[in-house]
């Protein structure tokens, strides 16, 4: 227990690291993700195939490679002095984005094409119907595989360790090795777990607020 | 009061090499019912779509109280007028589809009162007595915070009906309005159509009911393979139909 009371304040400092690439990555993916979605089903040609490159190029590769090419490369070669936890943060934004503007335009996608003419015939402009009539029955439907992409990220925050961000990992890590014992590897475990579980009973409240019609 | 409200000619509309409206020319007068009606694929839906421009024409040209819709040019080529004078047009004309087309989550007053709130930015107030005058008329005050999905099907197209209304359009066009409901729903839908008939209202409806045509439309309009082949009183075209793929029609339907 003494053991305990000595490493859970470092613990909890790695934590708020993680929690910080957490949420910081959520505010700007989801909101990133919604826009490359909508234009993404857009006219516009060449920002489509752009946008199709784009969600390629980011599911396509490693998200630990995109990490070291922003970081050893991207933001020096820009002349960015920016911190290893922004380069993190800029990392996980743009590769999350790529996922949720998938799932975004799927949900899109679902909604049927007569709740789209029912918006013309009454005079809705297209960003009226987007906002008013689509994108409110699309947050029900991506309500589930976005809350997936949300658990996944608790524990993909683990790979800013690579770059040396002294998250919950890399505390946990340096701890161990310092201490010679790996018990406090067990404390991160329930770092994590208790905050999927939070975030488990967060997205079941979520989906039953929007449970009330169909 | 014999004016012609809504005029088509020469109305061509192809889907790539499909010709699917060829040359079809008719009017509808102010406080007219209109009826179409037609065999399957014969063009109905995409006539009415047309006018409301779910679906460009190639050929051709619409005028509504007098003003362009749709152009056409010397070739007979159609022509779009730009936004600014096309918009206020479009508003007179409001649009009940087979499928209802409700939006499920919003509950029925939400459904009706989102377009006058939105579109034509009347007061929050005004657009909530309105659509209560409006459930009264189709009959479904006590339904007034309910789910669509909570509704019957002939329940929700009665609030497509109102939804539409509440826009105050000089014309209404109807694709099918019954046709996807149980055959013991369809006559609480004819009946609030046949008010808004009595009230005047200018009325395109497609439709398969005959009853309904013959009672209610001033005209029968009869479709087949994108031409309108039989055009007049309901009379004359449902029971002398003098086209023969009329009367093989005719023959079939009750
Ligand atoms: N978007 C489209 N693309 C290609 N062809 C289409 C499209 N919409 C309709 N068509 C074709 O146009 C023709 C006319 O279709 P339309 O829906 O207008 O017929 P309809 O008279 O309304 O038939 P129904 O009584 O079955 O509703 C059909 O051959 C149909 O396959
Ligand atoms: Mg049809």
């Amino acid at each position: 227990m003494e053991y305990a009371q000595i490493v859970i304040p470092d613990l909890i400092s790695g934590a708020k690291i993680t929690y910080t690439i957490f949420f910081f990555t959520l505010i700007f993916s989801v909101p990133l993700g919604l826009i490359l979605a909508i234009f993404g089903l857009s006219r516009f040609r060449l920002l489509k195939a752009a946008i199709v490159a784009y969600i390629w190029l980011f599911r396509g590769t490693p998200l630990l490679l995109q990490i070291f090419f922003v970081w050893f490369w991207l933001l020096p070669y820009m002349g960015v002095s920016a911190n290893r936890l922004v380069a993190v943060i800029l990392t996980f934004s743009l590769n999350y984005a790529a996922y949720f503007a998938e799932i975004f335009r799927g949900g899109i996608q679902s909604i049927d094409r007569g709740q789209y003419e029912g918006c013309h015939v009454l005079g809705f402009t297209y960003p009226q119907t987007m906002r008013l009539v689509i994108l409110p029955q699309v947050v029900k439907r991506v309500l589930p595989p976005v809350g997936n992409e949300v658990i996944t990220l608790v524990k993909d925050t683990a790979l800013a360790f690579a770059i040396g961000v002294r998250d919950l990992i890399r505390v946990a890590q340096t701890t161990a090795s310092r201490d010679f014992r790996v018990d406090v590897y067990l404390y991160a475990v329930v770092f994590y777990l208790a905050s999927t579980l939070i975030l488990t009973w967060l997205l079941k409240k979520a989906e039953q607020r929007f449970a009330y019609y169909e | 009061m014999s004016e012609d409200f809504l005029q088509i000619s020469g109305l061509c509309k192809n889907f790539g090499s499909l010709a699917v409206l060829k040359n079809v020319t008719f009017s509808v007068r102010r406080g007219e019912v209109v009826a179409v009606i037609g065999p399957s694929g014969s063009g109905k839906s995409t006539l009415l779509r047309c006018l409301i421009r779910l679906e460009t024409m190639q050929r051709g040209s619409v005028a509504l109280a007098g003003r362009a819709l749709v152009r056409q040019d010397a070739d007979g080529r159609s022509h779009y007028p730009p936004e600014s004078e096309t918009r206020p047009l479009l508003r007179k004309m409001g649009m009940v589809f087979q499928s209802f087309n409700l939006f499920p989550h919003r509950n029925v007053l939400e459904n009706i009162i989102a377009a006058p709130l939105t579109v034509a930015r009347q007061p929050r107030e005004e657009a909530i007595a309105a659509a209560d005058r409006l459930l009264a008329k189709v009959g479904l005050t006590d339904k007034r915070l309910n789910y669509p999905f909570e509704l019957s099907g002939g329940q929700k197209q009665r609030v497509a009906i109102a939804r539409a209304l509440a826009m105050n359009p000089e014309i209404m066009l109807f694709d099918e309005p019954t046709s996807a409901l149980d055959p013991e729903l369809t006559g609480e839908v004819l009946r609030t159509m046949r008010d808004l008939a009595e009230e005047k209202m200018t009325m395109l409806v497609v439709t398969h009911e005959m009853s309904f045509a013959r009672g209610v439309a001033g005209k029968i309009i009869f479709m087949d393979g994108g031409e309108v082949i039989e055009e007049g009183a309901p009379a004359a075209v449902l029971d002398n139909p003098r086209h023969p793929r009329a009367k093989a029609f005719f023959a079939q339907t009750p």
